[in-house]
């Protein structure tokens, strides 16, 4: 009888340990030199290789703040849901995170869930492309910190071109551009720009180039602007009828497929951030040396040199234990001059610090980039290059351009103009 | 220690004895872990989520009361995309998912076959694999360049490389075929288990009648097979309705033409990635209602809600 019990005692204290283990309230030595534990959400490896150093730096310059920094990473998706719903109940959020821009509107909505930033941004302000604050701000108040600028540049296959004869320095203007297009396709018979067609690129940062965009500065939509639609039939033009486009496999430039394509050879040119650089140098090794980076041809002198698309916004969460000691932190790993040369040197990202640009580390010729000065071209571009308005419907606006504007303009030929109109219509009546 | 105690003691032990051991109460004892863990896990998030579905949703603790607005705004041509293509891949699933399974039992049930258990667990083994894992294969087999394994075979018959993630079709087609080839060995499973219930006899006296093989497949097989069968179709259409993976490995970020757009797909996408959870909720609640229907119909037409007799 007496094993009985202590068998029954033995699951209840089981039991009991189970459940404690779940409240998990750890007490920090505070005062001592107990380095304080962070813990920090990424949702692409690429950006823990500057972050590391930078934790690394933080830890000898401040010794008696010793932090001990956990990484996490997630697929980018599924960390946009985990933390919206960490923040929402309340529980479970990291100190730091990582956020995705596309869905940075969907956390300045309601009671927001992360700390202002305005102590350590306003005195740097000047120093930074100042729109990339724009992006992760609300009521004059900075949520997250810039990765990179994400300068929309062209990317050229010198070999390709020079063997059609065609000059990449001249392609200024887009009636250049379409015309080295049609020459292009003429002589060759290949395709000369690949776009995507389930997605929004070259789209995006052609309409915010000319001051066009999803959103207005209030957030009210505008998808059906005269610029939006112009665009959209030039890109149309250039897919349906004169056929110098074509779309890129899977849809998108992310995919395996589309690495492959390009990485053979099969376009000229493509219109991408900055930030694909990195895509270049990681997937697509036959056409080292052969890719140059040049500015977006324009249309007129009115349009902007470029569009910042894309981009991370890392922020700090309220759920933190100690929320100004992660404030510094991430000011130390994003906003200093020495953060912004690893965003280069270490990922391949335009860094937002513009003073950082004439530095040395930055002015390195690039091997893969046709030994060039990349750094030299985007100093020209400093003070032209817009981003785009975000609000409420960011993430919605951007998933039906994806969904449903390119895919019917491009694959099942509608009009151009009526697309973006009911686009636009379906997003207003969310508002 | 007293000899009071003692007998106390065991006075207890025979009360707990006897509950634990009462006809009565017994049965309850041993359901109750799932009763329990039905009502937790749950009864109260469906509760939850009709609540949630008539609010909008600013965060889990402050929600704004707004009617029906959220089941209105199911009115739009998205959902009907969703509620097509969740329909038509349901459809295909029924008229693959049961025949092949059962045609496949049918043959490795034939004791001529040689190494029977062999294939079966060949055919069993392709539903241990994850669907993402199976996906990412999948998705390379099915790449739209012309080298990529299947337009590479497809040009051995003269057909032109087909983008399979971009059209409405091929997009069916290879979020069929991965559903079909994961779940097979399941079901053939199933099947094969009913076969064995049925008793020899009767494939003897059909034997002695002159019956041939086809006659006693469709007279004998198939009609003693209707239980087994009627419980794959549930879970084929439920299946097919709440389908995400197979969507999901295709078309990772975003469906161009909502060619992957599923409800569940729908729900995921309006709740989490546009923070809207009470239209989310709403869309929940509509699948389940759809699914409910579907199910009642076909039990009722199947006859099973009819007393035995």
């Amino acid at each position: 009888m007496g094993k009985k019990w202590i068998a029954m005692l033995l699951v209840v204290f089981l039991l009991a340990g189970i459940l404690a283990g779940c409240g998990g309230g750890t007490t920090s030595g505070k005062g001592s030199k107990e380095p304080t534990k962070l813990s920090f959400w990424l949702f692409n490896e690429v950006h823990k290789q500057f972050y590391e150093p930078g934790i690394e730096d933080w830890n000898k310059q401040y010794p008696d703040k010793p932090i001990d920094v956990t990484f996490e990473i997630y697929p980018n998706q599924e960390m946009g849901s985990k933390l919206l719903i960490a923040l929402q109940s309340g529980t479970g959020a990291p100190d730091i995170s990582d956020i995705n821009i596309n869905y940075f509107s969907n956390f300045l909505q309601g009671d927001i869930q992360l700390a202002p930033l305005n102590s350590v941004v306003d005195p740097i302000r000047d120093k930074f492309i100042e729109s990339r604050f724009d992006c992760y701000s609300k009521d004059g108040k900075v949520y997250g910190l810039p990765t990179h600028v994400g300068a929309t540049v062209v990317y050229y296959n010198k070999e390709l071109c020079d063997a059609a004869g065609i000059d990449i320095d001249s392609l200024d203007t887009w009636e250049k551009f379409e015309q080295a297009g049609r020459d292009y396709l003429a002589k060759t018979g290949k395709k000369w720009i690949g776009i995507e067609t389930g997605n929004q690129r070259p789209f995006w940062p052609m309409i915010v180039q000319r001051g066009g965009d999803y959103l207005d500065k209030d957030g009210n939509v505008v998808l059906d602007s005269e610029i939006n639609i112009e665009v959209l039939s030039q890109i149309n033009r250039w897919y349906n009828e004169e056929g110098f486009a074509v779309g890129l496999p899977g849809g998108s430039t992310a995919t395996e497929e589309a690495f492959s394509f390009i990485n053979s050879g099969e376009i000229a040119a493509l219109i991408m951030p900055m930030w694909y650089m990195s895509r270049f140098i990681n997937y697509m090794p036959d056409i080292k040396g052969k890719v140059y980076i040049r500015p977006m041809p324009r249309s007129g002198p009115n349009d902007a040199l470029s569009a910042g698309i894309g981009g991370t916004g890392t922020s700090v969460t309220l759920q933190s234990k100690d929320v100004d000691l992660a404030v510094e932190v991430l000011a130390h790993l994003k906003l200093t001059p020495e953060a912004n040369i690893r965003f280069w040197t270490d990922a391949a990202f335009d860094p937002p610090r513009w003073d950082v640009w004439d530095k040395p580390e930055l002015q390195k010729p690039d091997e893969y980039f046709g030994n060039e000065k990349v750094f030299n071209m985007l100093l020209q571009l400093k003070d032209n290059i817009p981003s785009p308005n975000y609000g409420d419907l960011s993430s919605s606006a951007q998933d039906i351009v994806m969904n449903t504007v390119m895919y019917q303009t491009l694959v099942e030929k509608q009009d151009p103009a009526t697309v973006l109109k009911n686009a636009a219509d379906e997003l207003r009546s969310k508002q | 220690m007293s000899s009071r105690t003692i007998v106390e003691d065991k006075k207890l032990a025979g009360t707990v004895k006897r509950f634990l051991y009462s006809q009565k109460v017994a049965p309850y004892v041993l359901v109750s872990p799932f009763i329990i863990s039905f009502l937790i896990f749950f009864l109260v998030p469906t509760i939850q989520t009709i609540n949630m579905s008539f609010h909008k949703v600013i965060s889990l603790n402050s929600m704004e009361f707004i009617g029906i607005k959220n089941y209105t705004r199911l009115w739009n041509v998205h959902f009907f995309n969703a509620i097509r293509t969740n329909t038509i891949y349901t459809l295909i699933c029924v008229c693959t998912m049961i025949p092949i399974p059962i045609i496949l039992s049918v043959i490795l049930n034939d004791k001529l076959i040689r190494g029977r258990n062999f294939y079966r667990s060949v055919f069993f083994i392709p539903s241990l694999t994850s669907v993402i894992v199976a996906g990412v294969s999948f998705r390379l087999i099915f790449g739209s360049l012309p080298n990529a394994l299947f337009n590479w075979l497809l040009s051995f018959v003269g057909v032109e490389p087909v983008s399979w993630n971009m059209e409405y079709w091929p997009a069916m087609f290879i979020m069929v075929c991965l559903a079909l080839w994961r779940v097979t060995g399941v079901y053939m499973i199933y099947f094969l288990s009913g076969l064995q219930s049925i008793p020899e006899e009767l494939y003897e006296s059909a034997d002695i009648d002159g019956a041939d093989s086809v006659k006693k497949f469709f007279h004998i097989t198939l009609p003693l097979l209707k239980p087994t069968t009627l419980y794959v179709l549930t879970l084929v259409i439920f299946e097919g309705y709440r389908m995400f993976g197979e969507s999901y490995v295709y078309w990772e970020e975003n469906t161009p033409g909502d060619l992957g757009l599923t409800i569940t797909r729908y729900i995921y996408m309006e709740a989490f990635r546009k923070n809207d959870m009470g239209f989310g909720s709403a869309i929940g609640i509509t699948l389940l209602c759809i699914v409910m229907i579907i199910n009642v119909i076909q039990l009722k037409s199947f006859g099973l809600f009819r007393k035995e007799d």
